[in-house]
Order: structure tokens, then C-alpha cells, then sequence
């Protein structure tokens, strides 16, 4: 069954960077239509790999021969002409040009009197048609699809180039289920043509579900490679990280059902907060030590609401109670002032400040909140980096260290840091442990539960549901931009009833 | 050695050295510094002097530039500020008088504080491009400067202001010694308390910034508007030292002296880092090369392309790319811990 010559070899792979050892003799190897998995927590060295494979780095010890010829990548064209192509997580297309344009960017049709657009968008309507896409108008802006949709047209760009290899870094991790299936039959697809495919995900499931054989990385270094039916999910989740899994599972079972003195006044109290084509009218409570998880599929309108919640969006409806106090909230600075803090969804946009230090991310809101003309003193800020470095255990434990260098569970850390740090009432977690991986996970996890147990109230939003019903105590569930039911957890809550619910609304609608 | 190497503004410190050293080579007198009456003379004080106005401007320039924008209107500015204290000057009955003297000053910077208000209102609040924003300004200063002196060059008779670009204190010129103290204590502002923080962290990631509180708003307001101010300063300077503002020269191309000081002085374009002091060396070597260019006899038809050569030349070497060319391979310090015990492949297939 399986071909006998892989069409990528990677063999003794060393990179280094300053003051880290990023890989260190790591192999790979890819066979013609395979799926294969790169598994590995956040810094193991997934992304360095992909990176030799793409050219992006070059390797300082280490061969890579692809289709039988050794290989000096030395830039992502060497790649290409070698026949790899690269979906990276976030899509890097060009949003303001056509679909078509996208597509055949850089190898638009040449007539005598330069690009003939009427043969490069027939091409490209040819090369969306293989990933089964054919009913697209090329002509339409890029920016009128879906993110899911722009990631199937960035495939089809990298086939474009006749690849033999095809690279998907995290790319399910902004699709909903939906979505995801889609993708997978245009990846069945590629592999049943021969294109060797490398997918890179943190969903156990997806990995189960698509990929052949995998390859696990721990600490720049390679620990196995397996066909991925014959390892069990503890198996391998124990090699990715190095521990055991029992202690992972464990998490969240002392979230007993948590009685809330029904006349407390709520730390946060929301009613009928909408704002027009983002959120319809709805309705929060948030007690302390309370964690309320926001459920529903993506784009229903969960990250639009918590940002009501947060002043980052102005409502334009309803009304907001702090402790029982109306307030309003029309910047993130109102919010900040009555100690809640929001962590967005989106970490590179809107989260990190790449080029200051871990230590100036972790204390930009206490700053902004002091004001500048109080600054915190040097030696408090040590203090305070010092503390969460330890405390949610930052790797490296450099605060330094530009955050851009750290990997996204990292960053995500700080970031929590940066919203502990300010000692908030009320802290919005939007995606917390999106794209990162099993342990760093864990320890968000953990440090929700103990958040929420030492009395802060806690929205926790996530796309996985199990996630959201492990940690909530009460669970908001939204779908079509609205909030349909609030219901209280309890042992016979599972994500199948939630589900259930958004799937009753559905009907219904 | 390492770390200067690696600052970025070596590079303008070495030009800055060569530069000199050029000069002596042509003439030994040139770093010679007579005392006269206590006060110092020589080619070093003149180019200190000279600097004053390009250090004002050029410090605005930089916290503007850290914070993603640019201020092309500081030349137009440093016009208004000088006619309209040589027309106050021209007018007012006792010119000599120090009330007048300080009358002229706070109308200079006061209107120039209100353009570079503008600009801030312009881009903080109304969200245009700064480059439009202050090109505009920088067209319509030059208007206001001949509406002002209704297209005259005017020219003012006032000791107590001339002193401030010519007079002496302590032996050393005045003007020099208040644009010192002036970035300095701007300096001091900016490092000492959060503001340089906030404007970096506003110039690298302006969302990230506003879900972290900070207000940009508020921030870039306050850059365009200091901007404005020290051209301002600026204006002062160079009209004083002449008492005569030319509409259509007094401060013409400054802005782009500003923007090469601070690009010499290693603060990226794109915003972000800055560096004050990077600043203040490219504004002390912009003013030094000019005085080269003289002092060289070089002929005027060629002074600017040979500024630009020169300036090449710096911003070459500071160019990551270039010096990778030179310098081979990345440094390699000791890798961190593991943080779990390293299984070797063996140990998991076992």
C-alpha cells in the first residue's frame, strides 16, 4: 500500500537561534498521497520544520531531499520550485484583489499584450474546480468570503503551482465543523491525486480523523513516528508532552455543580446589550467566582457580545451593571477602570505588541490603567513578571525576550499576565487556547478554576464544547448572533446538550 | 564592544568622528576653540549653534515617527513661528523691550503648538494619513506664513531676541544649550514616566494597544502637537539668528533634515522603537556635514548630491541586511533547559 520512496526526506535537521537550540536532529518524511501529522505542544519545533521545509530558514546541519534530489532550500521560491506549497494559519492572500487574482497571483496567463485576465480567471475557475469549488465567481473580492472559504482558495493557489507537496499549518483552527469536513474532502481529494500532505492541528479528533501517519516533535527533538491507527490518543498525547495523561483528564472533575446565592448582586450584569449587525439584544450575568462559558459555533456571536461586555464595540442598546451600578462602557479604559479585562480572541492583532518585551507586554494594561504619568517602577515590574513567569510558567523564562519569539501558548500567557496583573473583577476570555497545545492548555485550564475559586467572575469562550462544559458553571448559548438559552451546568450537561440546543433553534428558525 | 556595535546609531557616531576627522585633515583649525570675552569660538560652537533648530525638530520627529506617522509639516511650521514674531517684532513700538521679546516667543510657539494641534486633531481623531494630514500643513503653514507678513520678508530689530539664537551663556550659545535642555527634559518625560511605552507600543500595535487601555488617540494627539511646538522652537531659532523671516526659504526642506536625523539615529519608519539619542547625533551629523560641505569648499551645485552620498552610505551600514553581508552567522549561546526529560527515540519506541 504504501509507496516505496517518500518524496520528502528530512534527515539530521539542526536550527538554532540565538540562545535557542530550535531543532536538533529532527527527520521527516512524507510519502505521495499521505496525510501526515506534525504533533508536538507550542515550541517543540513544528513550525522551525515546516520553515527548513519552506526555506523560510536554512538548516545548519541536516539533508533534505525531495522527489530523490538533495535539496539547499534557501528561500520559500527554492521551495516552490521544488514542488512544496504552504497554507499558512492565518491566510496570506490579498484581500482587496478578486478571488481569481488571488488564485493565479504571480502566474497570471501571458498573451502578446501582457496578462490576459479572461485565460487566468478560466485557469483559475480550473484550479478552484479540482478542490471542487467551481461555483466561486472569480471576479468577486476575496474579502466577500468566508475565513474558511479564503483558506480553501489559498489551496487552491498553492496547486496552482503543481505542488507534490502541500503544507497545512493549523488551518481548522478558525473553521467551525462545517467548515472542517469541507476541507477534508478537498484534502482526500489531494491525496488520492498523489500530493503528500503535512497538517499540522492541536484537534486530537481532526488528526484521528484525516491523517495516515504522524510524527511527534517534543523540545526540538524527534520522538517518534507512528502510523497514526496504531497509537492510542493517551499514547500519544503522553509523547507530546512527556507526561502522563491521567493528570490532563482530571482537570475541571472538581467543578461540582456550584450553588450561587441567588441574591447576590452579580459582578457583572448585562441587560438587553446589542449593537446593530453584530449582536441582538442579550442578556449576561456573570456572579463572582462564577465561570460562565459563552457556547456556539463560530460567527454566532459570541466574541461580538464579549465585547460589548468589554467596551472594545460601543452597544447600542441595553444596559450594563457593575456590583449593581449602572455604568457604560465606551472604550476598553471605562472597562479596565471598573476591573474587568478582556482577552481577545485575536493574539497577533489585537493581543501582543510583537516588538516590546515580555515584561513591557505583561504590564501594559496596569500601565495604561496608572495612567503614564505614574509609571511603574523597575523593580515592581520585575516583581510582577517574575510572578507570572512562574506562576503560569512562561517559557523561555526570559521577560526580555521579545513576546514575538515566544511561541502562541506563551504569548497567550502573558497576555492572561497582562489582565491578572491588573486584579480584575470580571475577566473576559475569549479563545484562551485556541491554536495552542495539550499542556499549555491544561494550564490555562487550571488557572481558570483557580481564578474563578478565589472569587473572580470568569467568561469563558471557546469553540470546543467539552472545554466550555468542563469549566462553566453557567453556559450561554448563542447561535445566529443571539443569545437562545442560558443554562446552569450540571452532571447531566454535556456538549451533546448543547448541541442539542443550537441545533433545536436551528429548526425552529 | 558588542552592544555598541549592535546600537543602532553607531554607525552616525562613526560618520559623526570620520566627519570631523575629515575636516582636521583639511585644516587642523577646525576643532580649535578660541575664548573670547569667556564665550568659546570656533567650527565646533558654530555647528552646535546651527544644530539647535535641527535638534528641535528633529526630536518631535521622532516620537512622531515611533508612532507609525510622519510630520512633514515642521519646516512650513518653523515659517509661521518666525514671521509671526518678526512681524510682532516689526510692529510692536519697544522692540527691545523683554515683555515684547517674550510676547513674540509665546505667539511663535503658542500658534505653532495650535498647527500641530491640528495635525494631531487630523490624524487622532478623524483617522486621516498622516502623510496627508501634515502635507497639507505643510502647504498651507506656508500660506498662514504669508498671510501673516503679507508676503514680505520681514526683517525685526530686537537685541534681547536675536540673543536667542546668537547670544552666550556660560560660554556657550545660547541656542544650543536651550535645545539641550529642551530634549533633555523631554527625554526625562519620555523614559521616566510611560509615555515612551504607550507611543511605542501605539506605533507597533495600535488595536493591541487600545484592548490593553491605552487611549491612541490621546497619544498621538500629544505627538503631533509637541511636534509642532519644537518646530516652533525651531522657527525661533533660525529666524533670530538672521531677524529676517524668508516666507519662501526660512525653514524649506527642514523636514526632511528631521526625517534623516532620526533615520540615521536608528528609529525604524515604520514605527515603534525610538531613540532620542540616536536622534540627537543624526541631527548633530546633518548639521556637521553641511558645515563639511563648506568648510570643504565643495561647490554649491554639488552639496546635495553629496549629502546624499554620505547619508547612503550611513544608512547602509545600518541596514540588517548589509552588515549580515560583513558579519558571518548569528551568534550561538548555550541552548535553555529542557523543561521535561528528553526521551530519546528509543526510550519511546522501546
Amino acid at each position: 500500500m504504501k509507496p516505496p520512496a517518500p518524496v520528502v526526506e528530512m534527515t539530521g535537521i539542526s536550527i538554532e537561534f540565538p540562545g535557542v537550540k530550535a531543532l536538533d536532529d529532527v527527520a521527516l518524511r512524507l510519502y505521495p498521497g499521505e496525510v501526515h501529522a506534525l504533533m508536538g505542544e507550542n515550541g517543540a519545533g513544528k513550525s522551525t520544520l515546516i520553515k527548513a521545509l519552506t526555506g523560510v530558514y536554512t538548516v545548519d546541519a541536516g539533508t533534505i531531499v525531495v522527489d530523490g534530489q538533495q535539496r539547499d532550500l534557501r528561500g520559500t521560491a527554492d521551495a516552490q520550485d521544488a514542488g512544496i506549497a504552504t497554507v499558512y494559519q492565518e491566510v496570506n492572500l490579498c484581500t482587496n484583489l478578486s478571488i481569481g487574482e488571488n488564485v493565479m497571483l504571480g502566474h497570471e496567463a501571458r498573451g502578446p499584450l501582457g496578462v490576459s485576465w479572461r485565460r487566468t480567471h478560466a485557469q483559475a475557475r480550473a484550479a478552484l474546480a479540482r478542490l471542487g469549488l467551481d461555483d466561486l465567481d472569480t471576479h468577486a473580492p476575496l474579502s466577500s468570503l468566508s475565513i474558511a472559504l479564503q483558506q480553501l482558495v489559498a489551496i487552491s493557489r498553492a496547486m496552482v503551482v503543481d505542488c507534490k507537496v502541500l503544507i497545512l499549518d493549523e488551518p481548522t483552527s478558525s473553521l467551525d465543523a462545517h467548515e472542517v469536513a469541507n476541507l477534508f474532502t478537498v484534502m482526500r481529494r489531494l491525496r488520492d491525486s498523489g500530493v503528500a500532505i503535512l497538517f499540522v492541528s492541536h484537534f486530537l479528533d481532526q488528526v484521528y480523523e484525516i491523517t495516515d501517519r504522524l510524527t511527534v516533535l517534543r523540545n526540538g527533538r524527534l520522538v517518534s513516528e507512528h502510523l497514526t491507527r496504531d497509537l492510542s490518543r493517551g499514547d500519544l498525547v503522553s509523547a507530546m508532552i512527556g507526561k502522563d495523561v491521567a493528570t490532563l483528564t482530571s482537570l475541571g472533575s472538581e467543578r461540582a455543580a456550584r450553588v450561587t446565592d441567588p441574591g447576590a448582586v452579580p459582578v457583572l450584569e448585562a441587560r438587553g446589550i446589542g449593537r446593530k449587525g453584530s449582536i441582538h439584544p442579550s442578556d449576561v450575568e456573570v456572579h463572582a467566582g462564577e465561570v460562565v462559558g459563552f457556547a456556539g459555533l463560530l460567527g454566532s456571536g459570541r466574541t461580538e457580545l464579549a465585547r460589548l461586555l468589554y467596551g472594545a464595540d460601543r452597544p447600542d442598546t441595553g444596559e450594563i451593571r457593575v456590583d449593581g451600578r449602572r455604568t457604560s462602557f465606551g472604550s476598553p479604559v471605562a472597562a479596565i477602570a471598573e476591573r474587568v479585562a478582556f482577552s481577545t480572541e485575536n493574539r497577533r492583532d489585537e493581543g501582543i505588541v510583537a516588538d516590546l518585551s515580555v515584561r513591557e507586554n505583561l504590564v501594559l494594561a496596569v500601565q495604561a490603567k496608572r495612567g503614564w504619568m505614574r509609571p511603574i517602577p523597575r523593580k515592581e515590574q520585575d516583581e510582577l513578571c517574575a510572578r507570572y513567569i512562574a506562576e503560569l510558567n512562561i517559557r523561555p523564562a526570559d521577560a526580555e525576550r521579545p513576546i514575538k519569539n515566544l511561541s502562541g501558548g506563551n504569548q497567550q500567557k502573558v497576555l492572561l499576565a497582562r489582565w491578572l496583573a491588573t486584579a480584575p473583577r470580571l475577566l473576559i476570555l475569549d479563545e484562551p487556547t485556541r491554536g495552542i497545545d495539550v499542556g499549555a492548555k491544561a494550564e490555562i485550564q487550571e488557572a481558570v478554576v483557580a481564578l474563578a475559586a478565589e472569587g473572580m467572575g470568569v467568561v469563558f469562550i471557546s469553540s470546543e464544547l467539552d472545554e466550555v462544559v468542563r469549566l462553566s458553571d453557567t453556559i450561554v448559548v448563542l447561535r445566529d448572533r443571539r443569545e437562545v438559552e442560558t443554562i446552569v451546568n450540571g452532571p447531566t450537561v454535556t456538549a451533546d446538550t448543547i448541541v442539542g440546543i443550537i441545533a433545536r433553534e436551528g429548526d425552529a428558525a | 564592544m558588542r552592544s555598541a556595535l549592535r546600537s543602532q546609531y553607531f554607525w552616525g557616531v562613526v560618520a559623526l568622528v570620520l566627519l570631523v576627522g575629515v575636516n582636521v585633515v583639511k585644516d587642523p583649525s577646525f576643532v580649535q576653540i578660541t575664548i573670547n570675552d569667556g564665550n568659546l569660538y570656533g567650527s565646533l560652537i558654530d555647528i552646535l549653534r546651527a544644530s539647535a533648530p535641527v535638534l528641535m525638530i528633529a526630536t518631535g520627529m521622532t516620537l512622531v515617527i515611533a508612532t507609525g506617522g510622519i510630520d512633514l509639516s515642521v519646516g512650513a511650521v518653523m515659517c509661521v513661528a518666525g514671521a509671526v514674531s518678526m512681524e510682532f517684532l516689526a510692529n510692536v513700538s519697544d522692540p527691545g523691550s523683554l515683555t515684547s521679546v517674550l510676547s513674540a516667543l509665546g505667539l511663535a510657539l503658542g500658534l505653532s503648538l495650535v498647527l500641530g494641534m491640528v495635525n494631531g486633531f487630523f490624524v487622532s481623531v478623524l483617522g486621516l494619513q498622516p502623510f496627508i494630514t501634515t502635507l497639507i500643513m505643510m502647504l498651507a503653514g506656508r500660506g498662514i506664513a504669508k498671510v501673516i507678513t503679507a508676503g514680505q520678508n520681514t526683517t525685526a530689530t530686537s537685541a534681547p531676541f536675536r540673543w536667542i539664537s546668537n547670544g552666550y551663556v556660560l560660554g556657550f550659545p545660547v541656542a544650543f544649550l536651550i535645545a539641550l535642555v529642551v530634549v533633555a527634559a523631554l527625554a526625562l518625560v519620555v523614559r521616566r514616566t510611560a509615555l515612551g511605552l504607550m507611543i511605542e507600543s501605539v506605533g507597533i500595535n495600535p488595536k493591541a494597544s487600545r484592548m490593553a487601555g491605552i487611549r491612541p488617540r490621546n497619544i498621538l494627539f500629544t505627538v503631533y502637537a509637541v511636534s509642532g511646538l519644537l518646530a516652533g522652537m525651531a522657527g525661533v531659532f533660525t529666524t533670530a539668528n538672521v531677524m529676517t523671516v524668508e516666507v519662501a526659504k526660512t525653514g524649506m526642506n527642514m523636514e526632511l533634515d528631521a526625517i534623516l536625523a532620526v533615520v540615521i539615529g536608528g528609529t525604524s519608519l515604520a514605527g515603534g522603537k525610538f531613540s532620542l539619542g540616536g536622534s540627537v547625533i543624526g541631527a548633530l551629523l546633518i548639521v556637521t556635514l553641511d558645515k563639511t560641505i563648506t568648510f570643504l569648499s565643495i561647490p554649491s551645485a554639488a552639496t546635495p548630491a553629496f549629502k546624499a552620498v554620505v547619508i547612503v552610505i550611513i544608512c547602509l551600514l545600518q541596514s540588517e541586511r548589509v552588515r549580515a553581508l560583513f558579519t558571518h552567522r548569528r551568534p550561538r549561546p548555550p541552548a535553555p533547559p529542557a523543561q521535561n526529560p528528553t526521551q530519546t527515540l528509543e526510550e519511546v519506541v522501546a
